[in-house]
């Protein structure tokens, strides 16, 4: 517990003095997110509609840009290589990383998402669910991130091909997180779809950091 | 199974299992496809479009049961370290790719007569073409490291992550009420398909099967070589330079520290 924090605190205090990071992916997500107006048309009741689809992707990709960083600057200063080597379990290491990754952006865009839909005239019926379905959807994001981000490590054009690798995995995170907001716009309970996404968590808490402390030593080699 | 790691035993057994998998495969298709195309009836409802179906399903099977047979060569690759299940999973990938892409268009080709359009965002559908991504994501990973062995363990982790996706196809059409029809094959109870169109289904998959044997045999053979030529190149050019510094290292010794 005491390496956990204090590996998230070294990870916050760099994402801080590194600064911009941060305010960099919420700039992101709200750009993307303002390009659907002018690509769909700014007629209210159709925004209104694909509001919480458009958000959910507008965060997935933000999200996944900035998941180069999780372990790409520790690989090229050699920090990783003696993380491996200390008698640290790896596994602690990648749970560590994905916190501060998480803290950093999937936060921040929990914070701006009710603004976008506020901005895409989205019914104020569903903010609350938003809020909570980003709340159970993004851990699970940067869970699964990580393992692409452990995997790419040392490989040409890194940053294109972790899109291909994560993006589909992503997916169900998509589907049940953009099905919560519908539903209860809709005014249907959205219990279930945050229930599968809960579960959708748990497994990913369970086995992401095995997976990407195994890909870890196989970078480091 | 570890006795056949060996790349000298497997082309041995490769070369002896290589007629019988070309006569076998010649053999399956020709009597399948006269089956499915001629002999076999045409579907009450359906009509001839149900020919459709002899390339369509056995292609989805294909699709599956290669992504398995990699994430299965790359858990031995990252286990054991058997060099030749590396390359039996980097052979699979592009085979396993093309009938995936194969399924999903003689898919669409039929659900246009069927359904009426040519894509719908269904279950069964949409997890097919993540399993396409996946060979994708895979194909573009292993090809992505300068160290080829690097590459090689990359792809079979994400191989293994893939996985989660295989039952979610299959159990697509059981789990949400979809276009695509339930399972008829495979199910509790025996297939609810007649004999006479099931017998050219099977017939059309062991050769599809057939003709994965023989080009995995191929490719697996061709990297072999590409590997044994690069050695004796790199063998070459270290006692090159050996011969112009006047230096008296052995050939071998020189090709081991590239």
């Amino acid at each position: 517990m005491k390496i956990l924090i204090a590996i998230l605190a070294r990870d916050l205090r760099l994402a801080l003095r590194q600064g911009a990071d941060s305010i960099m992916v919420v700039a992101f997500f709200i750009v993307t997110t303002t390009l659907f107006p002018f690509g769909v048309g700014p007629e209210a009741n159709i925004l209104a509609r694909i509001a919480s689809g458009v958000i959910w992707v507008s965060a997935l990709l933000a999200a996944m840009l900035s998941l180069e960083r999780v372990f790409q600057t520790d690989f090229e200063d050699g920090t990783l290589e003696l993380l491996a080597i200390s008698p640290v379990p790896l596994e602690l290491v990648v749970l560590g990383k994905v916190l501060a990754h998480w803290l950093t952006t999937g936060l921040p865009l929990i914070i701006a998402a009710p603004l976008m839909a506020v901005m895409l005239n989205m019914n104020s019926a569903g903010f609350g669910t938003l809020m909570l379905a980003m709340l159970v959807g993004t851990p699970a994001l940067s869970l699964i991130g990580a393992i692409g981000a452990a995997l790419i490590l040392g490989a040409r054009r890194g940053g294109v091909l972790v899109s291909l690798l994560v993006l589909p995995l992503y997916i169900p995170v998509l589907i049940f997180g953009a099905g919560a907001v519908e539903a209860s716009l809709l005014g249907l309970p959205a219990g279930e779809h945050l229930q599968i996404m809960g579960a959708i968590l748990l497994l990913t808490l369970a086995l992401a950091p095995l997976a990407a402390a195994r890909a870890l030593r196989l970078a480091v080699e | 199974m570890h006795r056949f790691a060996k790349p000298s035993v497997f082309l041995k057994l490769a070369s002896a299992i290589m007629p019988w998998a070309i006569g076998i495969t010649v053999v399956t298709l020709a009597v399948g496809l006269y089956l499915a195309l001629v002999a076999s009836p045409a579907d009450y409802q359906q009509g001839d479009t149900v020919r459709i179906m002899y390339i369509h399903v056995p292609a989805a099977w294909m699709g599956l049961f290669c992504y398995v047979g990699m994430a299965i060569c790359g858990a031995m690759s990252l286990i054991w370290k058997h060099p030749l299940a590396d390359i039996a999973a980097r052979a699979t990938a592009p085979i396993g790719a093309t009938f995936t892409a194969l399924c999903l268009i003689t898919g669409s080709l039929w659900g246009e007569p069927m359904w009426g359009t040519w894509w719908v965002w269904d279950a069964r559908l949409t997890s097919m073409l993540i399993l396409l991504f996946l060979y994708l994501g895979y194909m573009a990973l292993v090809n992505a490291f300068d160290d080829s062995e690097r590459g090689s363990k990359a792809g079979s982790a994400l191989a293994l992550v893939g996985v989660i996706n295989v039952p979610i196809v299959k159990f697509s059409v059981d789990w949400w009420n979809t276009l695509h029809q339930p399972a008829s094959v495979a199910r509790m109870g025996g297939p609810s398909i007649d004999p006479s169109m099931l017998w050219p289904l099977f017939l059309i998959a062991i050769g599809f099967t057939g003709y994965y044997v023989i080009v995995l045999i191929v490719r697996v053979r061709l990297e072999l070589n590409e590997r044994r030529i690069r050695a004796l190149q790199l063998g070459g050019v270290g006692q090159s330079v050996a011969d112009q510094h006047h230096l008296a290292v052995p050939a071998k010794q020189a090709g081991a520290g590239e």
